[in-house]
């Protein structure tokens, strides 16, 4: 029995597709992150989950009971708005316990539980302010309190971190997945921060224009992504998208002689991450250094090749002298093929004829 | 130099304040210290005399005592409605701007008009009203000339016509309330009446504040339906105070007088609005 599924769940309004037959399964007490640009239907999705929104078609299914036309109160779970959703007008403690008053949880209860829950996220000091007298992380930290009091196993967070500066949030990331594996929750949450879902995730479910484009573990989705799209969004610098054209040897990039990969070369797309690409003086593809951009552990090079740039990861600090040339070069496991028209993931790519005559590895 | 700017700038809207505001309420506040003047007989400073006169005059008493309960019958009443109406057509509702725009039709109507429409309401035998008791096999009743029911038709009237004009301000703040503390509510399953009691009406609080101090301010200020109606008879038992303000300046010529009692109306609204504005801002400031 899966904590969260949904079926082929659809939301239409007049003109625009929301999400589009979307199904998927979340194992109870894991971390699922739905990732996406703006606009692709994530929040949707997580307001249909919640009963927020009615379905237009599909199933939604909460510990196996068909919850699809249930009012969100009797779906036994919790949410944490992007906004946090306070109440201006009561103070901290009121806040946390309003849905305990709601459902009438006899008071001594509700002090234990408060207790317990306001020294979890280290609000005991702070339960008689307002919301308007908190920092932007001290709300916060009241909106999870709110979420996690009624002992709901299932929460849904919706951008919680998206008000936050970047230390903050590096912070209540640890603290929010440290809370949901200690409590065991089953946790939705929703960003289009590829960084948050990386390294909160237990699965990403990446959208785009309403539908799954990649359902997977987050090594997944780094070391198999199953389009350009997928690739260009997961990794900071995401993967080089080199096109590349017929040579005589096999594919090589436009104006320069280098074959890179076996196989045809029009209608396809090379793929290689930064970090996989080395500058050495030997053999490799030939590129002219134009730019570099100092991030302190390592520097990310812009190399061209013909007319493409290439982004390079290089370890430590790396000076460019403009138009430096070198060659780059790739372990051939690391360089993935997809195709230019549709997107889709057609393997890795193939070795260079003159290295290997096996044909190419489609693994999908 | 940049304050001589500043003061310019200021000077006409300065100018209208000063010659119809301010001048007016010292002028009356001088003159009710002074005895009404006649051609034989010029003003004479009187001191107090006016003021222990009105302390004596039963028509004023009458007419505070109806005010009073004017401003009870309406005020409340209007205010609720209004809060009714706004939480009603701020849902989801079909044919709701239709909705919106009847209930604010009263506002936009002049009180003349409306009071003409009322006097149709309330006319003895063929009057709606009348009509619609008949039908119950009730007998037929002067609404307007019983002195024990003709207040209360001007109470309902008000009400009809203030109520409308209140729900705009209340729909407003509504709208302006963000829709997640809805949803944040309906998530911990709070009941429609619960999230109301709880959430909704405290936040609107302030909006309640300033709908309070303009009904109270009304009730004192809107008497354009008597003159159609009533007159503020019969034998004054629907008459208000400034309504009886009127009476004593124009028809019986008393300026001195009307001042005084001018004076009074004008402190007993300072203090209620005063004392509104110090009670409530207590209990309203969330922020
Ligand atoms: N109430 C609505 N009426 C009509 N269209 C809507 C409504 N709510 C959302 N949409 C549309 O549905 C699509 C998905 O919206 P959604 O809010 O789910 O995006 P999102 O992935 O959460 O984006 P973001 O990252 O910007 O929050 C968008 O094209 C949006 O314009
Ligand atoms: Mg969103």
């Amino acid at each position: 029995m899966h904590a969260i599924e949904l079926d082929g769940v659809t939301k239409r309004w007049d003109a625009t597709m929301a999400v589009d037959d979307v199904s998927f399964a979340v194992e109870a007490g894991s971390f699922v992150v739905l990732l996406g640009p703006s606009g692709c239907g994530k929040s949707t999705t997580l307001r249909m989950i919640a009963g927020l929104e009615e379905v237009t078609a599909g199933r939604v299914r909460i510990n196996g009971g068909d919850m699809t036309d249930e009012p969100p109160a009797r779906r036994n779970l919790s949410m944490v708005f992007q906004s946090y959703a306070l109440f201006p007008h009561l103070n901290v403690r009121e806040n946390i316990i309003f849905g305990l008053k709601v459902r009438r949880v006899e008071s001594g209860e509700r002090d234990a539980r408060l207790r317990r829950v306001a020294e979890l996220v280290g609000l005991d000091e702070l339960l008689d302010r307002r919301p308007a007298q908190l920092s932007g992380g001290q709300r916060q930290r009241v909106a999870l309190a709110r979420a996690i009091i009624a002992e709901n196993p299932i929460c849904l967070m919706d951008e919680p971190l998206s008000n936050l500066d970047a230390k903050l949030r590096h912070a209540m990331r640890v603290e929010i997945r440290e809370l949901q594996q200690r409590l065991g929750m089953t946790v939705i949450y929703v960003t289009h921060d590829q960084t948050e879902a990386m390294s909160m995730a237990d699965r990403i479910i990446l959208l785009r224009d309403g539908r799954i484009e990649q359902d997977g573990a987050p090594d997944e989705l780094y070391s198999l992504p199953a389009s350009t799209f997928v690739a260009s969004l997961i990794g900071a610098p995401p993967m080089n998208l080199i096109d590349v054209a017929d040579g005589a040897d096999g594919a090589v990039i436009e104006g320069v002689g280098h074959v890179v990969t076996g196989g045809a070369g029009a209608g396809r797309r090379l793929g290689i991450r930064p970090e996989h690409i080395e500058i050495s003086a030997g053999d490799g593809l030939p590129a002219a250094l134009i730019a570099s951009d100092y991030l302190g552990a390592d520097t990310i090079v812009t190399a061209r090749a013909g007319k493409q740039d290439v982004l390079v990861r290089v370890p430590g600090h790396r000076k460019v002298n403009n138009g430096e040339t070198v060659r780059l070069s790739w372990p051939r496991e690391s360089a993935h093929m997809f195709d230019a028209a549709t997107g889709r993931r057609i393997g890795y790519a193939d070795p260079p004829a003159a290295a290997i005559q096996s044909g190419p590895g489609a693994d999908e | 130099m940049r304050q001589v700017y500043g003061w310019l700038l200021l000077t006409p809207a300065a100018i209208l304040l000063i010659a119809f505001t301010h001048y007016p309420t010292v002028a009356t506040l001088w003159h009710s210290f002074f005895s009404q003047g006649t051609a034989m007989r010029p003003a004479a400073y009187v001191g107090l005399e006016n003021y222990l006169y009105m302390l004596d005059d039963e028509i004023f008493w009458k007419v505070v005592r109806n005010n009073a309960l004017y401003a009870a019958g309406t005020i409340p009443a209007s205010i609720a409605i209004a809060l009714l109406m706004a939480v009603w057509v701020n849902g989801k509702l079909p044919l709701r701007g239709l909705a919106r725009m009847a209930y604010f039709t009263p506002t936009i109507l002049p009180m003349i008009a409306v009071a003409n429409i009322w006097l149709f309401f309330y006319t003895p035998e063929i009057g709606l009203l009348d009509q619609f008791m008949r039908l119950f096999g009730l007998p037929s009743h002067n609404w307007l000339g019983d002195p024990d029911t003709v207040l209360w038709c001007i109470v309902v009237l008000a009400i009809w016509k203030e109520a409308g004009f209140f729900m705009i301000f209340f729909l407003a703040a509504l709208q302006s309330l963000p829709p997640e503390l809805e949803e944040a509510g309906r998530l911990e399953g709070a009941g429609r009446w619960y999230y109301f009691r709880r959430v909704t009406f405290p936040l609107l609080m302030p909006t309640t504040l300033f709908v309070l101090i303009n009904a109270t301010i009304n009730s004192f200020k809107l008497v354009d339906q008597l003159f159609i109606l009533t007159k503020g008879g019969p034998d004054n038992a629907s008459s208000l105070l400034l309504y009886y303000i009127y009476e004593v300046a124009f028809s019986f010529l008393d300026e001195a007088y009307a001042a005084t009692l001018t004076v009074a109306l004008l402190a007993t609204l300072a203090i209620i609005a005063i004392g509104q504005f110090f009670i409530m801002d207590k209990r309203i400031h969330y922020r």
